[in-house]
C-alpha cells in the first residue's frame, strides 16, 4: 500500500529527465539527425554534479539558494500529484491551490536568483518569465476549478481520481477545453516552443534559459532536474485528463500512464519540429486564449 | 478594562510629556517611545486574555453629553484588531525613535511623538468604544494626528499635497459615518452601540446604512475607488508612520465595517456582491498599479490597496454565505478576511519599516537608483524577502495560509443553495490567480531592484547604516510572520466568537467548519516543514558535492562584453514594462522626454510616471468643476476673525429661532 503511493513519486524522480531525451530524439528524427542519446539528460546531470562552481562576485546567498528552493518546491509539488489510479502521497481539500503556488514559489526564487546577478540579459528573461506566468496563472486555476466542479473535490487526488473514461463520455467538451488550455500552459511553463525556445543561442530572445545563464556546476544540475520534474508534474495533469485509463489493475494503469507521458514528449517534439517560436508580443495573446478556454470549460461544465 | 484605560492614559500623558520636553530631542524621544511601549504592554494583558477565550469586558460611566453613556467594551473583534495595533505600534515606535533622530537638528521631535502617542490612543478608542459619539471622537483624534504626522516633512510640496488629500478624503468620508451613526442612533434612541443591533429596519434603510458604512469606512481602509489619498499619504509620511498607517490605520476601516455589519442584522445578498466587486477591483487594480510604480513606498502603498481588496472579498464571501444561509461559506469568508488582516498588518508594517531603512541608508526611494543593498544590509534584505513572500501569498508563508481560505471560499461558492453564483465564482478565481501572479511581479521588482544586483549609481557618500533600534523591529516582525505559519491553523479557532457575532450562526456550527478547514491547514503547515527540511537536505547535498572543490569567483556573464558597468543592469522599470505595456489602457503612464538632438547632443532625458487613474479621470475633474462653481462665494472666506464670529453668532441665532419656533 505504502509502496503503491510512493511509486508515483519514485517514477517521477527517476523518469522525468527521460522526457527531455524523448523530446530531443523526436526533434532529431524530424531533422534527419541521429540526435543525443536517450539518457543524455542523466549524463548531463552527472557531469554537472561533478563540476566545480564559479560564482559572479555580484551575487549573494540568494543566488545559491535559488536552485535549492526551486528544486525543493517542485519536489513537494510532485508529492501532490496522483498517477494513474494511484493516489498522491499527500492529498487534502484545497491542495490544488498549494500545487499552483508551489510552482509559483519555484519561479519566484529562479527570478530572484536571476536578478541577483545584475545582468541585463537575466533581468530581461526574468521580466518575461513573470509576465507570462502571471498571465498563465488564471488558465491553470480556472481549468482546475472546472475539473474540481465536475468531481466535487478540490484536491488534485480527488480531481484526477474522479476522472476516467466516463468523464470523456459525460462531459467530453469540458475536458477537451481544459486539455487544450493546459497544453498551452504546459508549453509556456516549461519554456517550450512556441513560447520559448530551449535551443536558442541568442540571449536576447530567451526566457527561461537566459535566467539561468550564470548558474553552473551542481547548481545548474539542480535547475535542470527541477525543470524536468516540473515538466513531469504538469505533464501528469495532461495525461491524466487525456487518457484516463482505469482498468482496475493498478499496474496496467501505470503502464498506460507511462506510455502516455512518452507520447506527450513525442507530441512536444513534433510541435517543436513543425513550428517556430512566436514573437514575444504574441505570447500574451496565446496565454489569454488559454485562460479563455479554461473559462469556457468552467461554464460548459455547468450545462 | 482598567489595564486598557491605563494604557490610553499613558499614551495621552506620554504624548503631552514628549511635547513638554520638546527642547531636548533625546528626552522627547525617550518619553515618546517609552510611553508607547509601556501603554502597549499594559494593553496587551486584557487583549490577550479576551482573545484566548477570556471574558468580554465592559466599562460604562455617565458623562455630560446627552444620548448614551461613556461606554467601552472589549470583545473578540476589538481584541483581534487591538493585538496587531499594540505589537506593530510599539515596534514602529522603537524604530521611529532612531529614525526621527536624524531630523533632530531641523525639526521639533516632540511634536511627532505627541501625535504618535495620540494616534495610538485614538486607534484604541476606536476599537474599544461602544458609543457612537466616543467612536467618532477617537476616529477624529486618530485621523488628525495621522494627518499631522504626514505633514512632518512639510517643506516638500508633495508632502503638503499628500497630507491635504488625506485630510479632505477622511473628512468627506466622515460625513457618511455621521449620517450612518445619526440614523442608527435616531432609531435606537441612544447613541450606544448596544441599542443599535436590536432595531428592525426596512430593507431599503439597512441597505442605505450599508452603503454609508462602505463609503465611510472604505475610504479609511483605502478601498477603490476611495483610495486616492493612500498612495500619496503613505509614501509622504515618515517611514514608521507609513508602517502604522498601512498596517493599522487601514484596519480601523475594516473593523468599522465589520462592527457596522453586526448592527445591521439581516444581510442582504447584494451587499456581498458589492463587497466582492469593489474588493476584486481593488485587488486587481491595486496590484497592477503597484507593479508599475518605481517609488518603493508608493509600490508598497498600492499593494496595501490590493490586500485590503482581498480582505473585502473575504468579507463579501462571508456576507453572501450568511444571506444564503451557508455556514460553511460564511465562515470561510469572514475567517479568511480576519486572518488576512493580521498577516497583512505584520508583513506590510515590516516592509514599510524596511523601506524606511533603505531611505535612511541611501537617501532615495526610487528603485531605479537602488540595487545591491543585500550585501551592505543583509538583515534588511532577509527580512524584506520574508515580507515579500508573505505578501505574494507564496507557500509556506503566513499570507498563503490566509489567502487559502478565500480561495476555498471562491471555489465553494458554486456549491451553495440558490443560483447565480457561477459567474462570480469564475471571476473571483481568475481574479485571485491574476492577483497572485501580479504580486509576484511587483515584489520581485521591489526586492530585486533594491536589494539584488549592483548599486545602480555610485554609492552615496553618507551611507547611514541603520542601527539596532531600527533593525530589531524588522527582525521581530519577520519572526512573527514566520511564527504565524504554524500558529495560524491553530489560531483559527480563536476567531469563533468573532465569526459568530458577524454571522449569527451557532458557535458549534462555526467551529465545525473551521475544523474542517483545519484539516487542510495542518497539512499546509506540515508542508512548510517539509519544504524547510527538503531545502536543507538539498543544501547539504550541494555542500557535500562541492566540498574540497574549487569555488571560483568571476564577473557576471555578459555575452563576452568586456567592460560592463553597473548602469547597464536591467532597471526596475524595464522589468515591469512588458506587463505595464500590456495593461497600458488602464495604467496610462505619462512619459516626458527630451530627445538627444544633433550629432553631439548636450543632454537627453526621459521620465515616466503612472498617475492614479481615478484621481486623473474622476476626482481631479470633479473637484475642479466644484471649485469653478464655488469660486464666486469665495468672498465669504476672507480671514477676518470678527466676521467669522459674526457667522457663528448668526448661525446660533438661526438655530435658536428654529428650535423655538
Amino acid at each position: 500500500m505504502i509502496f503503491g503511493s510512493i511509486l508515483p513519486l519514485l517514477l517521477a524522480l527517476c523518469l522525468s529527465p527521460l522526457m527531455l531525451g524523448i523530446i530531443n530524439k523526436t526533434k532529431a528524427f524530424f531533422a534527419g539527425r541521429q540526435g543525443p542519446p536517450w539518457f543524455q539528460t542523466y549524463y548531463d546531470l552527472r557531469k554537472l554534479l561533478g563540476k566545480d562552481a564559479v560564482y559572479s562576485v555580484t551575487t549573494t546567498w540568494l543566488f545559491r539558494a535559488g536552485p535549492i528552493v526551486g528544486l525543493a518546491a517542485v519536489i513537494l509539488a510532485t508529492f501532490l500529484v496522483p498517477m494513474g489510479s494511484r493516489p498522491a502521497l499527500f492529498g487534502f481539500e484545497g491542495d490544488l491551490v498549494l500545487f499552483a503556488y508551489l510552482l509559483g514559489l519555484m519561479r519566484f526564487f529562479t527570478v530572484l536568483a536571476a536578478l541577483d546577478t545584475g545582468s541585463s540579459f537575466e533581468g530581461m528573461g526574468a521580466s518575461r518569465e513573470v509576465q507570462f506566468s502571471a498571465l498563465a496563472e488564471p488558465a491553470l486555476f480556472l481549468g482546475l476549478a472546472a475539473l474540481a466542479g465536475e468531481n466535487h473535490s478540490i484536491s488534485l487526488t480527488g480531481v484526477l481520481a474522479g476522472t476516467g473514461p466516463w468523464t470523456w463520455s459525460a462531459s467530453g467538451s469540458m475536458v477537451a477545453l481544459v486539455l487544450l488550455s493546459f497544453f498551452i500552459v504546459f508549453l509556456a511553463e516549461n519554456a517550450r516552443i512556441p513560447v520559448d525556445d530551449p535551443n536558442t543561442h541568442l540571449e536576447l530572445t530567451m526566457i527561461h534559459e537566459v535566467m539561468v545563464l550564470d548558474h553552473g556546476g551542481p547548481d545548474f544540475a539542480f535547475i535542470l532536474y527541477g525543470a524536468a520534474l516540473k515538466m513531469w508534474v504538469l505533464g501528469t495533469l495532461l495525461i491524466e485528463l487525456a487518457m484516463p485509463v482505469r482498468t482496475g489493475n493498478a499496474w496496467v494503469d501505470t503502464a498506460c500512464f507511462l506510455l502516455g507521458m512518452a507520447a506527450l514528449a513525442v507530441v512536444v517534439g513534433v510541435v517543436e519540429s513543425s513550428m517556430a517560436r512566436l514573437r514575444l508580443l504574441r505570447v500574451p495573446q496565446l496565454l489569454v486564449a488559454a485562460g479563455a478556454l479554461s473559462a469556457l470549460a468552467f461554464i460548459v461544465e455547468l450545462i | 478594562m482598567n489595564w486598557l484605560l491605563a494604557a490610553i492614559g499613558v499614551w495621552l500623558a506620554g504624548g503631552v510629556g514628549a511635547l513638554l520636553f520638546a527642547s531636548s530631542a533625546t528626552w522627547a524621544t525617550r518619553i515618546g517611545v517609552a510611553s508607547v511601549v509601556l501603554g502597549s504592554v499594559a494593553g496587551m494583558v486584557p487583549v490577550l486574555s479576551t482573545l484566548f477565550g477570556g471574558p468580554v469586558l465592559e466599562f460604562q460611566a455617565a458623562w455630560a453629553i446627552p444620548s448614551g453613556s461613556f461606554s467601552l467594551g472589549l470583545d473578540g473583534l476589538s481584541a483581534f484588531f487591538l493585538l496587531p495595533t499594540l505589537v506593530v505600534g510599539s515596534l514602529a515606535a522603537i524604530y521611529g525613535g532612531e529614525y526621527l533622530l536624524s531630523y533632530r537638528n531641523t525639526k521639533n521631535i516632540g511634536m511627532p511623538w505627541f501625535l504618535y502617542n495620540w494616534l495610538m490612543a485614538g486607534m484604541a478608542v476606536v476599537f474599544l468604544s461602544r458609543n457612537a459619539l466616543l467612536f467618532m471622537m477617537g476616529w477624529e483624534i486618530m485621523t488628525l494626528s495621522a494627518a499631522f504626522l504626514v505633514f512632518f516633512d512639510d517643506a516638500k510640496g508633495n508632502v503638503r499635497t499628500a497630507g491635504w488629500m488625506y485630510l479632505v478624503a477622511s473628512h468627506i468620508a466622515m460625513e457618511f459615518l455621521l449620517v450612518l451613526f445619526i440614523m442608527l442612533g435616531q432609531e435606537a434612541g441612544s447613541l450606544d452601540f448596544a441599542g443599535f443591533a436590536g432595531v428592525s429596519r426596512s430593507a431599503w434603510l439597512s441597505g442605505f446604512l450599508f452603503v454609508c458604512a462602505v463609503v465611510g469606512f472604505g475610504t479609511k481602509a483605502g478601498i477603490m475607488p476611495f483610495h486616492i489619498w493612500l498612495p500619496e499619504a503613505h509614501p509622504a509620511a515618515p517611514s514608521h508612520v507609513s508602517a502604522v498607517m498601512s498596517a493599522l490605520l487601514l484596519k480601523t476601516g475594516v473593523y468599522g465595517l465589520l462592527r457596522t455589519l453586526t448592527f445591521l442584522g439581516h444581510y442582504q445578498e447584494w451587499w456581498g456582491w458589492v463587497l466582492m466587486g469593489i474588493g476584486l477591483t481593488s485587488a486587481l487594480l491595486g496590484i497592477l498599479f503597484a507593479l508599475a510604480q518605481s517609488d518603493l513606498k508608493r509600490l508598497l502603498a498600492y499593494s496595501s490597496v490590493e490586500n485590503i481588496g482581498i480582505i473585502f472579498i473575504g468579507i463579501g464571501i462571508g456576507v453572501l454565505g450568511v444571506s444564503r444561509g451557508s455556514a460553511a461559506l460564511a465562515t470561510l469568508g469572514f475567517c479568511g478576511a480576519l486572518l488576512h488582516a493580521i498577516n497583512h498588518s505584520m508583513a506590510k508594517g515590516m516592509l514599510f519599516l524596511n523601506a524606511g531603512c533603505i531611505l535612511h541608508a541611501t537617501g532615495t526611494r526610487r528603485i531605479n537608483l537602488l540595487g545591491g543593498l543585500s550585501k551592505r544590509m543583509p538583515l534588511e534584505g532577509g527580512t524584506f524577502l520574508v515580507g515579500a513572500l508573505a505578501l505574494c501569498a507564496l507557500p509556506p508563508m503566513n499570507g498563503f495560509l490566509s489567502e487559502f481560505w478565500i480561495y476555498l471560499g471562491a471555489y465553494r461558492m458554486r456549491g451553495i443553495p440558490g443560483s447565480g453564483v457561477v459567474m462570480p465564482s469564475l471571476v473571483l478565481l481568475a481574479g485571485l490567480a491574476l492577483v497572485g501572479g501580479f504580486a509576484a511581479v511587483a515584489f520581485s521588482k521591489a526586492f530585486g531592484g533594491a536589494y539584488l544586483g549592483q548599486p545602480r549609481q555610485p554609492e552615496p557618500q553618507h551611507f547611514h547604516r541603520p542601527g539596532w533600534a531600527m533593525r530589531g523591529p524588522l527582525l521581530a516582525l519577520a519572526l512573527i510572520c514566520l511564527l504565524l505559519v504554524p500558529a495560524l491553523p491553530w489560531a483559527a479557532t480563536l476567531t469563533v466568537p468573532m465569526v459568530q457575532a458577524l454571522t449569527g450562526f451557532e458557535g458549534r456550527e462555526i467551529l465545525e467548519q473551521i475544523s474542517s478547514v483545519q484539516t487542510s491547514l495542518w497539512p499546509l503547515a506540515i508542508f512548510a516543514g517539509f519544504l524547510l527540511s527538503l531545502a536543507g537536505t538539498l543544501a547539504g547535498i550541494r555542500w557535500a558535492v562541492l566540498r574540497g572543490r574549487k569555488i571560483g569567483a568571476g564577473t557576471t556573464w555578459g555575452c563576452g562584453y568586456a567592460a560592463p558597468t553597473r548602469r547597464m543592469q536591467y532597471s526596475a522599470t524595464s522589468f515591469s514594462q512588458p506587463l505595464a505595456g500590456f495593461f497600458a489602457l488602464i495604467l496610462q503612464g505619462r512619459k516626458t522626454e527630451e530627445k538627444a538632438d544633433g550629432f553631439f547632443p548636450r543632454s537627453a532625458s526621459q521620465s515616466n510616471s503612472i498617475p492614479d487613474l481615478y484621481l486623473e479621470k474622476i476626482y481631479r475633474p470633479l473637484f475642479l468643476w466644484i471649485d469653478s462653481r464655488l469660486i464666486r462665494w469665495r468672498w465669504i472666506q476672507h480671514g477676518r476673525i470678527q466676521a467669522y464670529i459674526l457667522y457663528i453668532t448668526l448661525t446660533l441665532l438661526f438655530l435658536l429661532t428654529w428650535k423655538l419656533w
